[in-house]
């Protein structure tokens, strides 16, 4: 089943020496699935997943065929409407979570006031909510963790918060930036456990952007390669490392790997080609 | 170069010189300037005064001095004065173009000496911390805690009425404001990796601070000196005002509010007409400023 | 004798109640031309260690030695800056925004008293791949890979002995940090270099150095060879871990 729907996506910005094209025509579809984006600083990747939510300010201008969501086009609601679909329907988590907490608010007070905004319920069943949602993102002392603020909490834990935050009014899509680049590896890996099982719990459908090609092989089910605004390639996550395209087998090769020491790591090759090859199709 | 035009060659990403590097960036820094409208109707106003100033014995129509009894307090439109006369008969509208010259006297020279000033002392304090800092920011608290224009009134009165006592006295009531911002932005710049590169480089301290330090601060100075040109012109107008600033007859702007004062019921305009002089020149400097700030912080858009 | 020696050190920050051990009781040492790896999570102290070297962080005790001679805790005279030099870990910062390639490298080459700065500084740029063209650029006209290199020549430019490499390649995409990486290598043997390097990736780590030190909370658990670490002979527990999280 297809939770949304992207197709013939733009993101353009004017510069002094033109319209800079960040996103170029791309068109992919979203199931009960996790969609990895992958692609180096540049790609257009983490834009891709703003243009979504119409978070692209002016002057920026996104331009699309359509953004599907329930058999309606994100592109021709208001702004008033637009806010009620984020949150409600799709939510972000960022990299950083120390810029998305507010430092002078309490953090039970903010994962309230987020259940609070979609729900009319007393603050006792928001507390009561708030508790748990913490506890379903393992946090081992959630009514502590109420009462302190942001600055307590060490990068995973915020980013465990910011999760539970973005999931309580019950979304139907997470779209996760770069969720665990902030972080530790040891770290990385809890957070991904964690989002990983309330996705398939709720049924979820994630997008998830990051520059790590093992991490996305290991954690999505289906993968999109962009370079230079456009996909060049896709294919399910379990399949990336007999992935095709040079651009790809490019970024794999030169990364150190454990079991294969060598003096010296394989460089890519840019091929002007592959940024003018029309861009792939990312439908399941 | 014959088959690139100079823009090209300004714009290009690629220079070959450190003379072109240097333009391209100041004529990057001038585009980005150029598309604020305001900011370009405020320089456009300050071009013109300096214009004005430069050639004042060409523009003015009559002698700022001489006085004419027999037609004074004439109003606007008069034949011969256009912006009428004052008291004793000057033509308002020549004092206004000589006056001119002293407002730019004062402005520059407080300009200079006050964020000069501020400059030294908030980047040794901010870069050397300590005793230092302590020693020069307590200073910088006691200038801050006297009212400006009373601290500016008692030196005046301590080294006699004048200009140029007025434009120490605003300099010396000027510069704690810049010291607060240097030394803000030095704190900062200091524990970046750019300046412990330079230190791993063994660099000493002077070094750092006028080479590494000043090219940072002095844009956000002269953003803030640009915004507070206005609050300096009507300082001096005010000293001008009270009479402890520019003596008569000299055509300072707020020398001659003060002289039109007595008929400001009757004879609105001795006043009012070089009011609006610095209202405008004011209003050109904020206009002014305002764009400078866009083009000139580091952490803008100039990326 | 040994390039680096490090004996006992502690670092700290801070004093009173606000005191914070950064490092415990670090214990190495860098033979000449190795490469010597600190790995761990980020608080760790991994970096503390390059700081305390360099003289960035002032706050510390035990026994540092550059080739046998003792380090003083706060003074580094200029001839120790010829021999030690630091890569930062963003290129975005380490550069100043308003000092074009050409000034950064000449202020360097004049630092270190070299003459014919005009000639070295194209030297430099085509040490580290970049050649003449990206002479008089801004920081801003460059791509973090650039920079880099960047920084790398300016380290290069007083010709030193050892290279402290702090997360060199963290904030780049992985291509580039390939790229950047083979630099390293490459300049490792052209000049004779030795490093100490420090990063919380492992793969990063292990393509790179001989040896390696595992750091957590501000203590060295484990010290131990790149070889022995591939064959899964990490003793402790936390290297095992990060061993773990590390391999796909």
């Amino acid at each position: 089943m297809t939770l949304l729907d992207v197709s013939d996506l733009w993101v353009k910005f004017p510069t002094r020496q033109g319209l800079f094209e960040a996103v170029r025509g791309v068109s992919f579809s979203l199931g009960r699935e996790r969609l990895g984006i992958v692609g180096e600083s540049g790609s257009g990747k983490s834009m891709t997943g703003r243009a979504i939510l119409r978070l692209i300010r002016p002057p920026g201008i996104v331009e699309a065929d359509h953004i599907t969501l329930e058999g309606r086009n994100l592109l021709d609601l208001t702004e008033k409407e637009m806010r009620d679909i984020r949150g409600e329907k799709i939510s972000m988590v960022m990299q950083d979570p120390k810029f998305s907490l507010n430092p002078v608010m309490r953090i039970g007070d903010q994962i309230m006031e987020a259940y609070l905004v979609h729900n009319r319920v007393s603050r006792a069943e928001a507390w009561k909510k708030s508790v748990e949602m913490l506890t379903d993102v393992s946090i081992r002392d959630p009514e502590r963790v109420m009462r302190a603020y942001p600055h307590e909490m060490s990068g995973g834990m915020g980013q465990r918060i910011m999760i539970a935050m973005m999931l309580i009014p019950n979304p139907q899509i997470l779209i996760a930036d770069e969720p665990t680049s902030a972080l530790d590896v040891t770290v990385q890996r809890q957070v991904l456990d964690i989002m990983d099982k309330l996705v398939k719990d709720r049924g979820m459908g994630l997008i998830f952007i990051s520059h790590d090609l093992n991490l996305v092989a290991e954690f999505c089910d289906r993968v999109l390669i962009m370079y230079a605004g456009r996909i060049v390639e896709t294919c399910s996550a379990n399949k990336l490392h007999e992935a095709t395209h040079p651009y790809t087998r490019g970024l794999l090769n030169s990364l150190p790997r454990f079991d294969q020491p060598r003096k010296h790591l394989d460089v890519l090759k840019r091929d002007p080609s592959w940024a003018d090859a029309p861009s792939e199709k990312g439908h399941a | 170069m014959s088959d690139v035009t100079l823009r090209e060659w300004l714009l290009s990403d690629a220079p070959t010189s450190r003379r072109q590097a240097r333009f391209a960036s100041l004529y990057k820094g001038w585009l980005n300037f150029r598309s604020n409208t305001m900011a370009m109707f405020g320089l456009g106003i300050l071009v013109f005064l300096l214009f004005i100033a430069f050639c004042a014995p060409l523009v003015a129509p009559h002698d700022p001095f001489a006085q004419d009894l027999a037609n004074r307090l004439q109003p606007l439109g008069t034949e011969g004065h256009v912006l009428g006369t004052d008291s004793l008969g000057r033509d308002i509208l020549s004092r206004l173009i000589y006056g001119s010259r002293i407002t730019l006297y004062i402005v520059t020279l407080v300009a200079l000496i006050a964020p000069i000033a501020g400059l030294l002392v908030g980047t040794v304090s901010g870069y050397m911390g300590g005793w230092a800092d302590v020693v020069l920011m307590r200073i910088t608290d006691i200038f801050l805690a006297f009212p400006r224009l009373v601290l500016a009134l008692a030196f005046v009165a301590a080294l006699g009425a004048g200009i140029e006592n007025a434009v120490l006295a605003i300099s010396l009531t000027a510069w704690p404001p810049y010291a607060r911002i240097a030394r803000a932005e030095t704190l900062t710049i200091r524990s970046s990796d750019y300046i412990s590169a330079v230190r791993l480089q063994g660099a000493g301290a002077i070094r750092i601070i006028t080479k590494h330090i000043w090219p940072l601060c002095i844009s956000s100075l002269i953003v803030r000196v640009t915004l507070d040109m206005a609050g300096i012109i009507l300082a001096a107008a005010g000293l001008g005002f009270l009479g402890l600033g520019a003596q008569p007859p000299s055509p300072e702007w707020g020398a001659m509010i003060s002289g039109g004062r007595r008929f400001i019921l009757d004879h609105w305009w001795v006043a009012t007409v070089p009011g609006l002089a610095i209202f405008t020149v004011s209003l050109a400097f904020n206009l002014l400023g305002d764009g400078l700030r866009d083009v000139l912080d580091p952490k803008g858009s100039n990326q | 004798m040994s390039m680096i020696a490090v004996n006992g050190l502690d670092v700290w920050y801070g004093d009173g109640r606000d005191l914070v051990h950064a490092v415990r009781n670090a214990s190495f040492m860098v033979a000449p031309g190795e490469s010597f790896g600190l790995v761990g999570e980020s608080g760790s102290g991994k970096s503390t260690i390059l700081r305390a070297i360099t003289g960035l962080a002032q706050n510390w005790s035990g026994i540092i030695e550059i080739e046998g001679q003792p380090l003083s805790p706060r003074k580094r005279d200029r001839e120790f800056y010829k021999r030690v030099q630091m890569v930062f870990q963003d290129p975005y910062a380490s550069l100043h925004p308003r000092h074009t390639v050409d000034q950064v490298l000449s202020e360097a080459l004049n630092l270190s008293g070299f003459k014919g700065i005009d000639r070295r500084v194209s030297q430099l740029l085509d040490d580290v791949g970049l050649g003449g063209k990206f002479r008089f650029r801004y920081p801003h006209q460059l791509s973090g890979g650039q920079r880099q290199r960047v920084a790398i020549a300016r380290a290069l430019a007083g010709e030193p002995d050892i290279l402290l490499l702090d997360e060199p390649t963290s904030a780049l995409d992985v291509s580039v940090q390939a790229e950047i990486l083979n630099l390293l290598t490459d300049l490792r043997e052209e000049h004779k270099l030795t490093y100490l390097m420090v990063s919380h990736d492992l793969p990063v780590i292990s393509h790179m150095c001989d040896r390696l030190a595992v750091m957590k909370d501000g203590e060295i658990v484990e010290t131990l060879t790149v070889t022995a670490l591939r064959n899964m002979q990490a003793q402790h527990p936390y290297s095992r871990s990060l061993l773990e999280a590390s391999v796909v």
